[in-house]
């Protein structure tokens, strides 16, 4: 079912209905009152009281600058926010902490590598290669620092369902040097999910590193740095139930070590005079200025939440019996396209779809008078969006909170939106 | 919520007013509303005391933005370019009669926006940059 999940023994069952009192927004939306159907979080996830309790506790208890301060609290602050790095680094299955830097998402672990890794290694003659169903974060950055050093972009294309078509991988790296093949893991638009176990060797027999947007997976499913034989891995706390402006960039230490650093003033410097500076170790020189601290204690009391549940393997184990729920459920409604792969796929928990008659947008905002929220839009994939022929699609997402009756609300407004379009 | 969806303006996204083109426009312009992709194509002929005579339009997106301009585009016929000029965000939220978030208000204000672009580009005025900008129109970031 995942990448590194099939030997582990069988998950525990979530129960969603007791996990939803964790979180204070579900209790009852703006709109009704009833339940809040959240099912938007593919965009950002919604956050468990122990999460905001953290956060409180940081600030009203522990809270100082990290790394520098001899007092008391600072000895606090600092000891939960490296605790919070041990904790990322165990989740993921890393060698050390040292490899783990935080960022301030996805987004920034990407342009940390694009522009560090990217604009020492790449030149022309190289190669970069990643897929057409990239979010913009794991493309823009590419297509700028290949701009940048005259190094090829060259896309893994997709067939219609928005499945990664691997049949002819070695004419990607024909007539120059691959240096890199960095891919989604999971689809935030279709819930695709990249064959790591096919394109990590193929990436290692020409010598090329593997970077992994891990946004829509780490959150979902157990992902294990070692056994994919990867190099870095990029993903945001807030979609794994932690807070917003914090994530973070895992590497190989021997690669993060050979890197400069992108970003310079406090914290990432040994030693400064005048004339010039010398960088400190790992994974400080990456980590330029005051950081998020009480987003990162947060972000480990997130981790801490997803154990205390069942672990990550339960939480992909739910989310993949809502998916092949709602999948069947959207199915049977006349006129409703769904997008991505098949409900017996290797697939996330994202159900990307169109309605004849009805725009997106239209539909998204049908479903929230009914406290049903879904995202509407291109999802930061408008290249995937055009190869697929669609202009925008509606977009449900399910999670460790997701129930049946949220799937079967979606269903029912989806029924009212056809009715209001005058399509029943 | 449901308020938006009324019958008025589903009758408009349904069967647009002014839907097509025009064989020989003053001036035309399309705009796009990044957000949610709703696009619109706008024609507009003028005659000699700068009256519009003719509107028609093509495009694509949510019910809101089409169903706007439909009600756009019946307003501004009959009207002078100077009285087109000076309308405003309120008189589209007028017109149309409903109560909008501010991101479903870019949706209901992409017809008067790009009818405003083409106006700039027919005059030769400095037409604004992307969507900022755009006379009284703010454009908040969401
Ligand atoms: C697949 C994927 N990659 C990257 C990102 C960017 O993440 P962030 O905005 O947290 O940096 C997202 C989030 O929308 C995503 O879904």
């Amino acid at each position: 079912m995942t990448d590194s999940a099939s030997t582990l023994p069988a998950p525990t069952q979530l129960d969603p209905l007791r996990i939803s009192e964790d979180f204070p927004i579900l209790a009852s939306g703006p709109n009704t009152g009833e339940r809040l159907a959240f099912l938007d979080s593919a965009a950002s996830a919604m956050k468990p009281r122990q999460v905001i309790d953290s956060i409180v506790a940081t600030y009203e208890g522990g809270y100082a600058n990290v790394h520098r301060g001899v007092y008391h609290h600072a000895a606090t602050a600092t000891r939960h926010f490296e605790g919070a790095r041990e904790k990322v680094r165990s989740f993921i299955n890393a060698t050390t902490p040292r490899e783990v830097i935080f960022t301030r998402g996805t987004t920034e672990a990407i342009n940390l590598v694009a522009n560090s890794w990217g604009r020492t290694n790449l030149g022309p003659g190289d190669i970069v290669v990643t897929t057409e169903l990239e979010h913009h974060s794991n493309l823009v950055p590419w297509q700028q620092v290949c701009a940048a050093t005259g190094a090829e972009l060259r896309f893994i294309p997709v067939d219609d369902t928005g499945v990664l078509v691997l049949d002819d991988l070695d004419a990607l790296a024909e007539g120059g040097t691959l240096k890199l093949v960095t891919v989604v893991h999971v689809s935030n638009s279709l819930g695709t999910h990249a064959p790591l176990d096919l394109i990590v060797p193929w990436a290692k027999s020409h010598g090329a590193l593997v970077m992994v947007d891990g946004a829509q997976s780490v959150p979902h499913r157990p992902v294990d740095v070692q056994a994919l034989g990867i190099d870095f891995l990029a993903f945001s706390a807030h979609k794994l139930m932690g807070p917003s402006g914090v994530g973070a960039l895992w590497g190989r230490e021997e690669l993060l070590a050979a890197m400069p650093p992108w970003q310079f003033g406090g914290e990432m410097i040994r030693r400064v005079e005048y004339s010039g500076a010398t960088f400190n170790d790992l994974p400080w020189k990456f980590e330029a200025g005051t950081p998020a601290i009480a987003e990162v204690i947060g972000f480990g009391a997130a981790l801490d939440y997803i154990e205390s549940i069942g672990g990550i393997a339960a939480i992909a184990a739910h989310e993949q019996a809502m998916t092949a729920y709602g999948y069947e459920l959207l199915a049977a409604i006349p006129g409703l396209h769904l997008l991505g792969p098949g409900p017996g796929e290797d697939r996330g928990g994202v159900l990307s779809f169109t309605m004849d008659g009805t725009h997106p947008h239209d539909v998204a905002t049908l479903l929230d008078a009914r406290d049903v929220n879904i995202r509407a839009g291109h999802h930061c994939t408008q290249p995937l969006m055009k190869r697929l022929g669609v202009h925008a699609t509606a977009r449900a997402s399910v999670y460790a909170y997701t129930t049946r009756e949220d799937l079967d609300r979606l269903a029912d407004g989806l029924g009212e939106v056809r009715r209001v379009f005058g399509l029943a | 919520m449901d308020d938006l969806y009324r019958e008025y303006i589903l009758e408009h996204y349904r069967n647009p007013q002014n839907y097509g083109t025009l064989p020989d426009p003053t001036f035309e312009a399309e705009g796009q509303n990044p957000l949610c992709g709703d696009e619109l194509h706008v024609q507009v002929a003028v005659d000699d005391d700068r009256r519009v005579t003719a509107v028609k339009f093509t495009g694509q997106g949510c019910a809101i933005s089409q169903a706007s301009m439909s009600i756009l585009s019946d307003e501004i016929i009959g009207k002078t370019l100077d009285e087109v000029a000076a309308m405003n965000k309120d008189d589209v939220v007028e017109l149309i009669g409903i109560d909008l978030t501010p991101v479903r208000l870019k949706c209901a204000l992409l017809g008067l926006v790009v009818v405003k672009m083409g106006m700039h580009e027919h005059a030769g005025t400095a037409a604004p940059a992307g969507w900022e900008g755009v006379d009284e129109i703010s454009w908040g970031t969401t």
